[in-house]
């Protein structure tokens, strides 16, 4: 009786890894419900490429750098442009939140959260920051502790449930209110053609045409312009500090590689397949050579900041190419805001 | 990046533990998923990241020692929070935070007050009280 139970109260949930949070936990949600959507292929449909350097909006006293579009923004789109409806929820109770939490796994449904990466125990150490928009999915109990598939890790894990409470209900910007979503329904067939269109629109538009000097290519020049300040401006300590923070954000954990240019290569990669389109095919390989442009920058500014030794000469090539990676990535999605889908 | 120059260097801050997911292109120039445990400038960096958390955690530390700061100061410090966060977490102001930052407004402040602190660092009341 007891195992029957144990049967019942377990789904099956096929994790895969993926790079992103966003964009694994959709193709890993979707792919239970037998719709395969590559993680590229909702990054790319989600139009979750960008680029913004905020250096009003400080995190611990840096400024902000970011290669992709604002958490949340990438699931919104691939459910909207694929017509899958899912729905989400908020609470200003933990119990509640967790309760409804148990209600939903209890019917055998994969639940999406939002979670502070500082409260999650299985979280490598070294990465275990205050950052509150992580994805990863609940897909069953194990006594009291979460079965948990999170996107970015290589195998399923537990999570006991007062850190799942504390990560859900962490404090901060933004507060994840312990948000919680579920597919209520996922259409087996699509075609993906609009998608892509949609998605691939909207980035070239975020990419070209936003009229502020911080977001896009122009954000990209902006970078670039006072990267070759810093250490005049903010001193050699700082400027040390500053690029760090931008190797981080291109490198670490969900990029997938060089600031997300790899997996939108990808995803022109397959698009170019799914449609025959053999201009994104070329496309995807002109992006990646951008991205391992991207890939030097982020050597070197790495030997910079191992060195720490105060030398304008190399914040200015560093400069520079930025300068080339805003050139080049220009020149693409010109061109790619040009092919006819 | 080609698949086989997908960087795999590993060093001791993931315990070997953990493999991160890149995109990289093989032979025929597709690509493919690979797993990689690490790459150097992302590893300096983080280093730094880490040393730069451990020198302010050290400095608090010191004033705390000092008579100057109250443990408030280094605990939120260890536990990488800002003001804006801790304050958050203990449902007060800013400048509320701040001045229980000094000793002395510390050494008053309600066991109420000192729980919701306990709380949001994930110490005992009695840890909050003593910093070695």
């Amino acid at each position: 009786m007891g195992e029957v139970l144990e049967v019942m109260n377990d789904i099956q949930f096929n994790h895969e890894q993926t790079a992103h949070c966003e964009s694994g936990v959709i193709s890993n949600i979707f792919r239970h419900y037998g719709l395969h959507i590559s993680e590229p292929m909702a990054f790319g449909i989600g139009a979750g490429i960008f680029f913004a350097h905020l250096p009003f909006v400080k995190v611990n006293g840096v400024p902000g750098t970011t290669y992709r579009v604002v958490p949340g923004a990438i699931f919104k789109r691939v459910c909207k442009r694929l017509g899958v409806k899912i729905e989400s929820q908020t609470f200003s109770n933990v119990e509640k939140g967790m309760q409804e939490l148990d209600r939903i796994l209890e019917t055998g449904t994969p639940v999406g959260m939002l979670s502070s990466v500082y409260y999650l125990p299985y979280f490598p150490a070294s990465y275990r920051f205050h950052f509150n928009a992580h994805n990863l999915v609940a897909y069953g109990k194990s006594g009291e502790n979460y079965r948990i598939s999170d996107p970015i890790m290589e195998t399923v894990t537990e999570i006991d449930p007062k850190s799942l409470a504390e990560a859900r209900f962490a404090k901060g910007f933004p507060a994840p209110k312990g948000k919680l979503y579920y597919a209520v329904d996922v259409p087996k067939e699509i075609s993906l053609q609009e998608p892509i269109r949609q998605g691939i629109n909207q980035a070239c538009h975020d990419m070209l045409k936003i009229p502020l000097p911080m977001f896009g290519v122009s954000g990209i020049r902006y970078l670039a312009k006072r990267l070759k300040q810093y250490p005049e401006k903010v001193g050699e300590r700082k400027a040390v500090l500053y690029l760090g923070n931008i190797i981080r954000m291109q490198e670490e954990i969900g990029t997938g590689g060089a600031g997300f240019r790899f997996m939108y290569a990808a995803f022109l990669q397959e698009a170019a397949g799914i449609l025959q389109r053999e201009e994104l095919s070329v496309l995807s390989g002109e992006l990646t050579k951008v991205g391992d442009i991207w890939r030097n920058f982020a050597f070197n500014a790495g030997r910079v900041c191992k060195s720490r030794a105060v030398n304008n000469v190399s914040y200015a090539e560093l400069s520079e190419m930025l300068m080339q990676c805003a050139a080049e990535e220009e020149l693409l999605f010109r061109k790619l805001s040009k092919v006819k889908i | 990046m080609k698949k086989e120059e997908v960087p795999q260097d590993g060093n001791n801050m993931h315990e070997g533990k953990f493999r991160q997911l890149f995109y990289a292109t093989d032979n025929a120039g597709q690509y493919v998923p690979v797993t990689s445990v690490g790459w150097e400038p992302e590893n300096v960096a983080m280093t730094q990241a880490w040393e730069e958390i451990h020198a302010k955690v050290e400095a608090a530390r010191q004033r705390v020692l000092a008579g100057e700061a109250s443990p408030v100061l280094y605990y939120m410090e260890k536990t990488i929070m800002d003001l804006p966060l801790l304050a958050s977490y203990v449902g007060k102001f800013q400048w509320q935070v701040k001045r229980h930052m000094k000793p002395a407004v510390f050494n008053k402040l309600s066991d109420n007050m000192l729980h919701k602190y306990a709380a949001a660092f994930k110490i005992s009341i009695k840890e909050l009280k003593e910093v070695k």
